[in-house]
C-alpha cells in the first residue's frame, strides 16, 4: 500500500500523519487498492475554508487485518471515483449533498437524505415501453416500520428496476455530534439505529477510549460482548420469524415473535432496558452481572435456546417454506463484492466478511466467533446465515458468562487527544458499523462520520429485486432488514 | 404436520395475564423516576444540568441514569412503575409526587372505539426502538387483538394514528397527509420521548419536537422507548378498560 498510510482499526493517529495526496493521486490510490481486493469503508468530506474541502478515504484490507488512509484537498469539483469504483457511489452522493462538492462523472448524483431539497423530489430512473408500468410505495408503509420511498419499474409482475429513495428519518445527528462529546452525545449514538444500540455505542466507545488512551477492564469488555450478541440474537430471531410471516408460515412467525422478546428481556435483566440503553458507557459498562443474575441468565439462555431451535427447525423441514426461500432475490458474489456489501447479506454470498473476524476489537480479540457463510446469495442463504449466527452467538454468550473475568467494570476516560483521527469497526447484527472521529485543537469532535451497514446494503436490496416478481419485495426486503434511521441519521 | 403439532405443544400458552394480574418486570427496569424533594439542597440543579434533555419532565425523559448519578444527595431513584401514560402534555411535567394517569374517553367516543379501535402507525423520525416495541404488542405475549385493538395498513381504515419519532421536517407532510386521510372522529397517540417532545433531538432544526406540532395529541406514552406494557396500559386506560387511578411513588 504505497501512498496511503496503514492504520490499525481503533488506533489513534495524529491528523498530520495522514498523507495528503494530489486529487489524481488520491483517486488512483483508492481505485487501485479496491481493484486489488481492498474495500472502501468510508469516504467523507470536511470543510477547510469556504472554498476547499478535505476528502478522507478509508480502506479495509481484510488479508492483513489493517486499514489504510489518505486524504486530498478539493475545490468545488473533482473527478468522481464511482465510475471505476462503484463502492464509492453512496459516499460521493453524500459528499455532494453535504458540502456541495461535485464529483464529476458520477452517474447517479442524487440526494441521499434530501437535507437541502424537498424530500422525495428527484429525477427517478424510468423504463419506458409497452406494458411497462411504475409502482410507487411509501414513505408511509403498510406495517409498523420506518418510512422510505420505493419506486419499481415493472413489466407485468416482473421488476426491471427498483429505486430506493430515503432521507425521511433525517434528524441531523452527525451535525449535532460536531463539537462533542457533551451530555447528549451518548444518547445520539444510542439512537443512531435504536435496534442496534449496543453495536453503535460500542463503536463510539472504542473511538473515544482510543482518543483518551483509556484501557477498558476485561470484565467490561466481556459484558459488552454478551450485550452485543444478545442484540444479534434478538434481531436475528425476529427476522427469522418475520421471514416466516412473509411466506405465510405462521407457526414460526408466531413463536419467533415471542422469542425475540425473550432475548430482549435478557438484555433488560442485564441493564433494565430491552434495547440495552444505558449499558455501555465510555470506559466500560454501567451494569455488572452478579452471581445470581449470571445463573438466571444461563438458565433462561438454555430455555430460550431450546425453544428457538424448535421454532426455527420447522422452517428447514417445511417444503413450502423452502420453495419460497430458495432462488428468491439472489445476489451474485460479484455484485456483492463490487458494491462492497457487508454483514449477513455479504456472508450469504459466500464472503467471510465479519468485523469480529477481520478486524476484531474488544473481547473479540481474545474469543473468536466462527464466521457463518452460505453460498447461494438468496433469501434462503440470508435466513440460513442468521440461524447459524444465532447458534454461534448462544455458544459465545454461554462461554463468556461462565468464564467472566473478575475485576472492575469501568475505567476513567480523560480528555480526548487533539487534532487526531480514529476509525472504529464493530460487527453489529446487520453488519459492519464504522465510526470515524476527527478531533479539533481542543479535543472536541470536528467531524464524526457514522457508516451504518445499511448505507452499503440498500443498493444490494435494489439489485436483488431485479427480475423478481414484485410480490416478492416484502420477502426480499425482510431478508435484508436494513435500517432507515441508521442511513438517514 | 406432526412436527408442527409437536412444536406447538412445546411452545405452550404464552399470553401474559395483564391486566388481570400484575406483570413481572426486571429489578433493574427503569419505570417512573421519583425525586425525594426533601433531600434537595437549596439552589441545587445538578440533576437538570446533567440531564441530556434538560428535563424534570416525563415527556422529555430518556429514562437514562444521568440525574441519578449527578444527584449529590441520592434523592432520585427509578421505580419499576410502568404505568405512565397521560392525556395531557402538562400532566407529564413533574410537580408533586402523584402522576395523573390517562382517563377514559368520553362516553360518546368510547361507544365508537371502545370495542374496536383500528390504528395506523406512522414513524416520523423514530429510531426503530419505539416501532419495535409497538410491534411487540401484536405478538402472542401481549395479544393486542384480545382488547379489540388492531393496527391496519391504510389510514382510511383507521380510527386514529399512533405516532413515533420527533417528526422530522422530511416526514411532516407525509404525517399531515396520513392524519387527514383518517376519517373523523379520530384519535392520536404519541409514543415515546421523541413523539412527545423531540427526545434527544429536541431543538434540532431538522425536527419539529414531536407530533403535537402537526396534529392534536390525545394520549402521551413516555419512555425511550416505552416498555410494551406502558403502551398497552395507556391504550387500555384511554378505552376505559382499566379502573381509574393515579400513581404515587412506591
Amino acid at each position: 500500500m504505497p501512498d496511503t498510510r496503514p492504520l490499525h482499526h481503533g488506533a489513534t493517529v495524529v491528523l498530520d500523519a495522514v498523507p495528503r495526496l494530489e486529487v489524481a493521486h488520491f483517486r488512483q490510490a483508492m481505485t487501485d487498492s479496491v481493484e486489488s481486493g481492498a474495500r472502501l469503508v468510508s469516504l467523507f468530506g470536511q470543510p477547510l475554508d469556504g472554498e476547499h474541502w478535505s476528502l478522507m478515504g478509508l480502506l479495509a484490507h481484510p488479508s492483513s487485518g489493517q486499514l489504510s488512509i489518505a486524504s486530498t484537498h478539493v475545490g468545488g469539483t473533482y473527478p468522481a471515483l464511482t465510475p471505476e469504483c462503484p463502492q464509492a457511489h453512496w459516499f460521493e452522493r453524500e459528499i455532494a449533498e453535504q458540502w456541495g462538492v461535485r464529483p464529476d462523472g458520477h452517474p447517479w448524483l442524487k440526494p441521499v437524505r434530501f437535507t437541502k431539497s424537498p424530500v422525495g423530489v428527484t429525477e427517478f430512473f424510468r423504463v419506458e415501453g409497452d406494458e411497462v408500468h411504475e409502482v410507487a410505495v411509501g414513505p408511509v408503509h403498510a406495517g409498523i416500520i420506518e418510512p422510505g420511498h420505493f419506486r419499481f419499474q415493472c413489466h407485468g409482475e416482473r421488476v426491471l428496476h427498483l429505486e430506493i429513495s430515503l432521507g425521511y428519518q433525517h434528524r441531523g445527528v452527525e451535525r449535532a455530534l460536531v463539537g462533542g462529546p457533551d451530555k447528549r452525545t451518548i444518547h445520539y449514538v444510542e439512537t443512531l439505529a435504536g435496534d442496534t444500540t449496543i453495536g453503535h455505542v460500542m463503536a463510539y466507545c472504542h473511538a473515544v477510549e482510543s482518543l483518551a488512551r483509556c484501557d477498558v477492564p476485561l470484565r467490561a469488555q466481556m459484558l459488552r460482548g454478551i450485550a452485543l450478541e444478545l442484540e444479534r440474537l434478538a434481531n436475528h430471531t425476529g427476522d427469522l420469524g418475520a421471514l416466516a410471516n412473509d411466506v405465510g408460515f405462521l407457526p414460526t412467525a408466531s413463536y419467533c415473535g415471542r422469542l425475540r422478546g425473550e432475548w430482549l428481556n435478557l438484555t433488560a435483566l442485564l441493564c433494565g432496558s430491552r434495547f440495552g440503553r444505558g449499558m455501555v458507557r465510555p470506559g466500560g459498562v454501567a451494569f455488572d452481572l452478579d452471581d445470581a443474575r449470571r445463573e438466571e441468565l444461563l438458565r433462561r439462555l438454555d430455555t430460550a435456546t431450546e425453544e428457538v431451535t424448535s421454532a426455527v427447525d420447522l422452517l428447514w423441514s417445511t417444503p413450502s417454506v423452502m420453495a419460497r426461500f430458495e432462488e428468491t432475490g439472489a445476489l451474485s458474489r460479484e455484485v456483492c463484492e463490487a458494491l462492497g456489501l457487508v454483514g449477513v447479506a455479504a456472508r450469504a454470498c459466500g464472503l467471510d466478511r465479519d468485523a469480529r473476524f477481520e478486524f476484531p476489537s474488544g473481547v473479540f480479540r481474545f474469543f473468536q466467533v466462527p464466521v457463518s457463510t452460505w453460498h447461494s446469495g438468496d433469501v434462503f442463504a440470508r435466513a440460513r446465515v442468521r440461524w447459524m449466527e444465532v447458534q454461534r452467538s448462544i455458544g459465545f454468550i454461554r462461554t463468556q458468562v461462565q468464564h467472566l473475568a473478575d475485576g472492575p467494570i469501568r475505567a476513567v476516560t480523560g480528555a480526548l487527544a487533539p487534532e487526531s483521527l480514529v476509525a472504529s469497526l464493530v460487527e453489529g447484527w446487520r453488519g459492519e458499523i464504522c465510526h470515524v472521529a476527527v478531533t479539533d485543537a481542543h479535543g472536541r469532535f470536528a467531524r464524526y462520520q457514522v457508516v451504518d451497514p445499511s448505507s452499503h446494503n440498500w443498493s444490494g436490496l435494489a439489485m436483488a429485486l431485479r427480475g423478481q416478481p414484485i410480490s416478492d419485495f416484502p420477502l426480499c426486503n425482510k431478508s435484508f432488514n436494513l435500517s432507515y434511521c441508521g442511513h438517514d441519521l | 404436520m406432526w412436527r408442527v403439532i409437536r412444536a406447538r405443544l412445546k411452545q405452550g400458552h404464552r399470553t401474559i395475564g395483564y391486566p388481570a394480574s400484575e406483570p413481572a418486570l426486571p429489578d433493574r427496569f427503569r419505570g417512573r423516576p421519583v425525586v425525594d424533594r426533601g433531600k434537595c439542597p437549596a439552589g441545587c440543579h445538578d440533576c437538570a444540568d446533567a440531564c441530556p434533555t434538560d428535563a424534570l419532565d416525563l415527556g422529555r425523559c430518556l429514562f437514562c441514569t444521568e440525574c441519578v448519578a449527578a444527584c449529590p444527595e441520592g434523592a432520585i431513584r427509578y421505580t419499576t412503575e410502568f404505568r405512565l401514560a397521560t392525556n395531557s402534555r402538562e400532566d407529564l411535567v413533574v410537580r408533586g409526587d402523584t402522576l395523573r394517569l390517562a382517563t377514559a374517553l368520553d362516553e360518546k367516543t368510547r361507544r365508537l372505539f371502545g370495542r374496536s379501535l383500528k390504528l395506523r402507525q406512522v414513524s416520523a423520525g423514530g429510531c426503530n426502538g419505539c416501532e419495535s416495541d409497538v410491534n411487540v404488542l401484536n405478538t402472542v405475549v401481549f395479544d393486542l387483538g384480545r382488547f379489540g385493538i388492531q393496527f391496519v395498513a391504510s389510514p382510511r381504515h383507521a380510527d386514529g394514528l399512533l405516532i413515533t419519532g420527533p417528526v422530522t421536517e422530511n416526514m411532516r407532510l407525509a404525517l399531515k397527509n396520513t392524519y387527514d386521510a383518517v376519517p373523523a372522529p379520530k384519535l392520536v397517540i404519541a409514543v415515546g420521548a421523541c413523539a412527545i417532545a423531540g427526545g434527544p433531538y429536541i431543538g434540532h432544526p431538522e425536527v419539529h419536537n414531536g407530533a403535537a406540532a402537526v396534529v392534536p395529541v390525545d394520549l402521551h406514552v413516555p419512555g425511550c422507548p416505552p416498555h410494551p406494557l406502558t403502551i398497552l396500559d395507556g391504550l387500555l386506560r384511554m378505552l376505559g378498560k382499566l379502573p381509574q387511578r393515579d400513581v404515587s411513588p412506591t
